[in-house]
């Protein structure tokens, strides 16, 4: 059964078949990451490119590793060293790239709707790698593959996005997928950095970190994006600390067992203490390992496509 | 489609994983340094009935995997369905192991040459031998098995259904004549 889209640009709309057919096959390829030789020959042949207008350590290396693991081409295209300086606008880049044949395109950009303009410009399947404050699809589902493997299951959790919720991509992606696949989702954070009316997307709002401890099995921690003027959101990154920051303690006196995640890269001490991102709740590196898997999987659900 | 005839019943079956078990270990001089590899789907049912086999000849426990090879498959770009793929299940050390690959039907050889180069990839038997339940014939490549259930020369439109209880709630081999329009 293959997908119903020769896209991926969101979660918004994604069926309920997908998300657990993107999980399933990636539960295969987490098998082969494990092997010694970790290569398939599954997309030999293929030419993908890495379209990348914002910087990105995670998503990037994860996302030419997945595709060197299937036998992919790749070719990685980032801003500083490229034509964008000479003055090309990006429909003309693209344009130029789509002329040398390729098949796939994984793009980050900093502009919201930069994938789907591509779906109108070009053939190649496009993989939205992260636009603007929109979505970030495959660190969703790849946050949902963690969670599925170290619970057993998604449906019926509770899960608790927590952090600036209204500039994140991965709340919003999360959100969606989290939704579909029928979790109880909330979000935490202070009031200015949860979006107005986002009750409405069927999502609770709690306020109070503690609470959104006690009631959930999983949080979802953001990193606060120091880079995109966050700070003005809250009186100090101090204050931010101490009123929704994870520190052991506050993870003690709830007394439970959470699991915790987060998408990286962390700002110790801010979101997370240290302590507890190096504790026994968290599994970020799990998640790291996963991503890659998730990003096989979604390659080759897309590629081989006919 | 229609069934042409039944060559094995239950009990061919049954005789066939007895005489294979038996060959496998005369011509390996007993189960030492073997380990089985079954292909999903029946070909891992059939691996489990001869690994339970050799354990009752031979008393010995051996090594059992399952091996998915769809990713290694050479018709992904001329193929119009999407094939579903599933997850191998090898969790013992290949190295210099005599490995014993076991499918149900052979018949281009092109399964068994991806399920080779999963096997390299995955580290260096000793040696692989094939274990075939049918051979139908019309080979594509150099390839032969070592130990075959039974041989049933088939014409192109006729295809070999063989049903394991484990799945088809009957332990059988069909010959069936299928309609090319």
């Amino acid at each position: 059964m293959p997908l119903n889209s020769r896209h991926l640009l969101g979660l918004q709309g994604v069926s309920k078949e997908d998300i657990q057919l993107i999980l399933d096959t990636a539960h295969t390829f987490r098998e082969i990451l494990d092997r010694p030789i970790k290569k398939v020959p599954t997309l030999q042949g293929k030419t993908i490119v890495n379209l990348f207008y914002e910087s990105s350590t995670r998503t990037r290396i994860s996302f030419e590793l997945a595709e060197k693991r299937l036998s992919a081409d790749t070719v990685n295209f980032s801003i500083s060293g490229s034509s964008v300086s000479k003055g090309e606008t990006f429909k003309d880049t693209m344009q130029n790239i789509e002329a040398m044949k390729v098949d796939m395109v994984v793009a980050r950009h900093g502009a919201a709707g930069v994938p789907l303009f591509l779906t109108n410009i070009c053939d190649a399947n496009i993989i939205n790698a992260g636009d603007g404050i929109h979505e970030h699809p495959t660190q969703a589902l790849l946050d949902m593959y963690s969670i599925r493997q170290k619970l057993g299951k998604l449906e019926g959790l509770k899960v608790c996005i927590v952090g600036d919720v209204a500039h994140s991509r991965v709340a919003l992606s999360n959100i969606y997928g989290l939704l579909t696949m029928g979790v109880k989702v909330s979000v935490c954070g202070p009031s200015t950095m949860i979006p107005r009316y986002i009750e409405e997307l069927g999502v609770d709002v709690i306020h109070n970190i503690d609470e959104a401890i006690q009631e959930n099995d999983v949080l979802n921690v953001l990193r606060i994006q120091l880079e995109r003027k966050a700070k003005e959101y809250f009186p100090s990154i101090r204050e931010y600390a101490k009123y929704f920051g994870i520190t052991q303690e506050r993870l003690d006196k709830n007394g439970k067992d959470i699991l915790l995640l987060h998408p990286g890269p962390i700002n110790r001490g801010v979101e997370l203490s240290s302590e507890v991102a190096d504790g026994s709740n968290q599994i970020i590196l799990y998640q790291v390992t996963n991503g890659v898997a998730v990003r096989m999987a979604v390659l080759y659900l897309l590629g081989t496509l006919n | 489609m229609r069934i042409k005839s039944k060559p094995v019943d239950q009990q061919g079956l049954e005789r066939i994983v007895t005489r294979i078990s038996h060959e496998i270990l005369e011509k390996n001089k007993g189960s030492k340094n073997l380990a089985i590899i079954g292909m999903r789907t029946r070909g891992e049912f059939l691996a489990n009935r001869i690994a339970e086999k050799i354990k009752e000849i031979d008393n010995a426990e051996l090594p059992l995997g399952v091996l998915d090879a769809t990713l290694y498959r050479d018709d992904f770009r001329t193929r119009l369905k999407q094939p579903e793929i599933s997850v191998s299940n090898i969790t013992f050390d290949l190295n210099e192991k005599d490995i014993i690959l076991v499918d149900d039907v052979l018949y281009t050889g092109r399964t068994v040459r991806s399920a080779l180069n999963a096997l390299m990839d995955m580290g260096r038997p000793a040696s692989i031998q094939l274990c075939i339940l049918v051979d139908r014939g019309h080979r594509e490549l150099p390839i032969r098995a070592d130990y075959v259930g039974k041989n049933i020369p088939t014409s192109q439109n006729e295809e070999i259904k063989v049903k394991m209880n484990e799945v088809d709630g009957e332990d059988a081999i069909y010959l069936i004549e299928v309609n090319n329009e």
